[in-house]
């Protein structure tokens, strides 16, 4: 009876087990599916709201760069020398600028329009940040998979796609490196989990490969050029040796260091900075390592051999290390770079720590998840610990870190979500929970299916393991029941905060604002844009604009003129002259800008609707990067007031009242009443009344102020005419009366005539 | 003296040892690979000698005998029966891997050389 049970029931098991393995991998594929488009909709509020439109400042620049690409083609973008920019100096953009982002639009864009379908750039460029988070969903899922399980990685997959850490910089139109760079930060260290565990040539090739292409995305590939050398570090310390680690981290190393320095921007780094040192003396000592691992395995019968290898890698290792601190302290290699340097600044990361707007209900799963790696221990594991160390500590440091701290936070929450669930989702008996438990640990690296086997085959030993249970018995199906609920209900809440987290906080564009009326009705202000395009269709083409560095990519990008500076603020001289024109008089300013041979000046002044972003509010700033190089003609102090505050109502300094700035942002407001509880000239973001009112501007001319006057473009006058007489009508109609008529006997008058000073004529030769 | 005398006792009965056991395969790349590191360090010397001047060549070519090398290297790892338990690959997806990465490597190098 038995035996004819355990044929038919194998029978059964076997067809069901095959048609349930299908059934499994066609719910991970809707679930993907779904996770993908659920990341690309929550990134479309501003578009919804708005308009497809490039979003705040650096995008603009990219944008711009993209547009030259499909423009001019490849190579003449990467030798772009770029003349809008920076006037008198311009800026080199194929060798300053990682180009993945760009190649990649191009790629995209070159694509659809040699399958004829004529999408415009723009459009490419707006949804390329959606479209990406898609398939960093699908990378983190390949990558969790890896680390645990399938379960697990459906999990990751579902956080990542909708985590506000991640979509506040990949919204639809913020055409931003960190678009590419997280996809392909989180496909590298997929394929570099999968060539340690296969110690494959091919997949190691594969990891370059991916890693070449976040060299060309971002500036953080540092990231994993320092985290897989101190993973293979640990794993040597640890003891953890195996022969697929050489050869997965050699080929690693050698294919991604080549390939990482064609990037022009990269150039010779890799070889030369300190932030490239730990892979390469991690590259040597590991070549040492298995050297002496080989000769080892050779010679075993020698006595003593393995305190002689052990004190022969530790010296070579200390020789190693003073060579590269020699080349450093010898300036071949240069030192950690400024920005780098920072990041070690421990007593700044006691102090930020925001997480739980951007990670919510993942940060509590976090350290469990680490806890369940640590409990069981591999290789693939102890990356993911450090990358969680690493990268929580960075994200401490500098809060834009703590995008690379989101995916790893995602992938261990899921761990610990799906190791919980596997406990208390499993709809069987509780009979069944602890052969589950073995199997669970067992087979965990194992496929699904063949897990889903080894259940079945112990169903049919469920009378020989009730006594084993007792301790188990405790989880009935209410208990599971509820724990489920309530875990359901907790993902519930983390999906309403992130939707609505992103929707409100991360989704305005900043080009376009939008105010709500006293009856709730929406107002847009289009100011920006519509003075942008002012400039682009009244100005001539080889116009210069002056403005603060804020502006300067999105007035190359919409007006297409030539700014003095820009974003990219690699010229700290310059920028410190343009500032220094802004803060001095009108007359001082004048003379630096008919040096710079600016044409327009272009402020934004939030005064009247309130809008605190404007170059008021970031004028002292200005004071002082102009005061850090023209120390003699700016002193901060002189723009206070004497209680040493900075007001620009009635107690504000004179110098403040009479620097262009000033002038130029409250030119004719004293007469506007923007309230009409209070008096004309009201400043709705000072929430004061300005001090100095209805002054004349001399040496430049209004030409434009927006609709709500947050941006004012002025021109700037050419020198004026050679006499210039304020008096002339009186001195003329004076001139003019009946004495001095009759006087000059009729004839009428010069003003100002100039003298004539008759010369010698030379004395005539007399024979 | 006797130190020295039993460190050459040790090479001796390791080179004995090498050529018995190693299969002939083997032995072939083991030459590549005392070829390649020869190339290398003629470049290091020649480097040394005579300055850096078109560096991304020096680098190029270097990088180019240091990838062959440990391409090698990896090839043979892979190819020796004792190490089976480790790698679950066969000795011809072994050479196809050899040979992509190779394809990349020399790519690269062509590209960098200028």
């Amino acid at each position: 009876m038995t035996t004819v049970n355990d044929n038919s029931s194998e029978y059964i098991t076997n067809s069901s087990s095959s048609s349930s393995a299908g059934l499994k991998s066609l719910i991970t594929v809707i679930i993907l599916i779904c996770v993908c488009i659920s990341g690309f909709i929550s990134r479309l509020f501003s578009i919804i709201r708005f308009e497809s439109v490039i979003h705040e400042f650096d995008p603009w620049f990219n944008y711009r760069s993209t547009v030259y690409m499909t423009d001019n083609g490849f190579y003449n973008f990467l030798n772009w020398f770029d003349d809008l920019a920076w006037y008198p100096l311009g800026r080199i953009v194929g060798g300053t600028v990682f180009p993945g982002l760009m190649v990649t639009s191009g790629a995209i864009h070159w694509f659809f329009h040699m399958i004829n379908i004529p999408i415009h750039i723009r459009e490419i460029c707006v949804f390329l940040a959606p479209i990406f988070s898609g398939l960093t969903a699908l990378a983190t899922y390949l990558l969790t998979k890896e680390l645990w399980s399938k379960r697990a990685g459906l999990f990751a997959a579902a956080f990542i796609a909708i985590a506000p850490g991640y979509s506040s910089r990949s919204v639809a139109g913020s055409y931003d490196n960190e678009a590419i760079a997280i996809f392909a930060l989180i496909f590298t260290y997929y394929l570099w989990i999968r060539s340690i565990k296969t110690g494959s040539i091919f997949w190691s090739s594969c990891t370059a490969l991916s890693y070449f292409y976040m060299v060309s995305a971002w500036g953080g590939y540092v990231f994993i050029i320092n985290l897989i050398p101190v993973h293979v570090g640990f794993l040597l310390l640890l003891g953890r040796y195996s022969l697929r680690l050489y050869v997965s981290y050699s080929i690693f190393y050698i294919l991604g260091l080549i390939l990482s320095m064609q990037i022009p921007f990269v150039g010779f780094q890799p070889v030369r900075t300190s932030e490239h040192m730990i892979a390469a003396g991690i590259f040597i000592l590991l070549q040492a390592y298995t050297f002496f691992d080989y000769l080892y395995n050779k010679l075993r019968y020698v006595r003593n051999i393995e305190t002689i290898f052990f004190n022969l890698s530790v010296i070579i290792s200390i020789i190693v290390f003073a060579i590269v601190v020699l080349l450093t302290y010898t300036g071949y290699i240069a030192p950690w770079s400024g920005r780098f340097y920072s990041l070690w600044d421990t007593s700044y990361a006691a102090k930020h720590i925001p997480i739980i707007i951007n990670l919510h209900l993942l940060i509590c799963l976090y350290p469990v998840g680490a806890w369940f790696c640590v409990k069981d221990l591999n290789d693939e594991r102890v990356f993911i610990l450090l990358y969680a160390v690493f990268a929580s500590y960075f994200a401490g440091v500098m809060i834009r870190l703590m995008l690379t701290l989101t995916p790893c936070v995602c992938i261990l929450a899921a761990i610990a979500l799906s190791k919980t669930l596997d406990y208390y989702a499993d709809a069987e008996s509780s009979e069944m929970v602890s052969n589950y438990d073995d199997s669970v640990s067992i087979c965990d690296e194992v496929e699904n299916d063949e897990n889903n086997q080894y259940l079945d085959n112990n169903a049919q030993n469920i009378d020989e393991t009730d006594d084993n249970d007792d301790d188990q018995n405790f989880l009935t199906s209410n208990i599971k029941i509820i724990v489920v609920t309530c875990i359901a209900m907790m993902l519930l809440l983390f999906i309403v905060h992130c939707t609505w987290i992103t929707a409100t906080a991360y989704s305005s564009p900043s080009i376009v604002l939008v105010s709500y009326n006293s009856d709730g009705t929406r107002a847009i202000v289009d100011d920006y844009r519509e003075a942008y395009y002012w400039l682009r269709q009244n100005t001539p083409e080889k116009a210069r604009i002056m403005s603060w560095w804020d502006y300067g990519y999105q007035i190359a990008g919409m007006s297409n003129r030539t700014v003095l500076v820009d974003n990219n603020t690699w010229n700290n001289s310059h920028i410190a002259l343009v500032g220094k024109a802004m803060a001095s008089n009108e007359t001082e300013a004048y003379k630096i800008m008919t040096m710079l041979d600016v044409d327009y000046i272009l402020v934004i002044f939030g005064g009247v609707i309130g809008f605190s972003g404007d170059d008021i509010n970031k004028f002292l700033w200005m004071v002082r990067i102009a005061e850090g190089e023209h120390p003699k003609d700016i002193k901060e102090n002189n723009y206070f007031n004497d209680n040493k505050e900075y007001r620009v109502d009635k107690s504000g300094s004179p110098i403040l009242f009479n620097c262009l700035m000033y002038k130029l942002c409250y030119y004719r407001f004293g007469e506007l009443y923007t309230d009409s509880a209070q008096p004309s000239g009201f400043d709705r973001t000072r929430s004061v009344e300005i001090g100095h009112k209805n002054f004349d501007l001399e040496h430049v001319e209004e030409a434009y102020t927006s609709a709500n006057w947050i941006v004012r473009i002025y021109r700037v006058k050419k020198l004026s005419n050679r006499f210039q007489a304020k008096d002339a009508l009186e001195k003329l109609t004076s001139s003019l009366s009946e004495e001095s008529f009759e006087k000059n006997d009729g004839k009428g008058v010069i003003l100002n005539k100039p003298h004539v000073k008759k010369g010698t004529k030379k004395s005539m030769r007399r024979t | 003296m006797s130190q020295l005398g039993q460190v050459v006792g040790i090479l001796r009965k390791l080179n004995e040892e090498y050529q018995i056991s190693t299969p002939k395969k083997l032995k072939l790349i083991d030459a590549y690979l005392v070829y390649v590191l020869l190339t290398g360090i003629i470049q290091f010397a020649y480097c040394l000698l005579v300055g850096t001047f078109p560096f991304n060549s020096f680098l190029s070519g270097f990088i180019s005998t240091v990838g062959c090398f440990i391409l090698a290297a990896s090839l043979r790892i892979q190819l020796n029966k004792a190490n089976q338990s480790t790698f679950n690959v066969t000795p011809e997806r072994a050479f196809a891997d050899f040979v992509f990465a190779h394809i990349i490597l020399h790519l690269v190098v062509m590209n960098f050389i200028g």
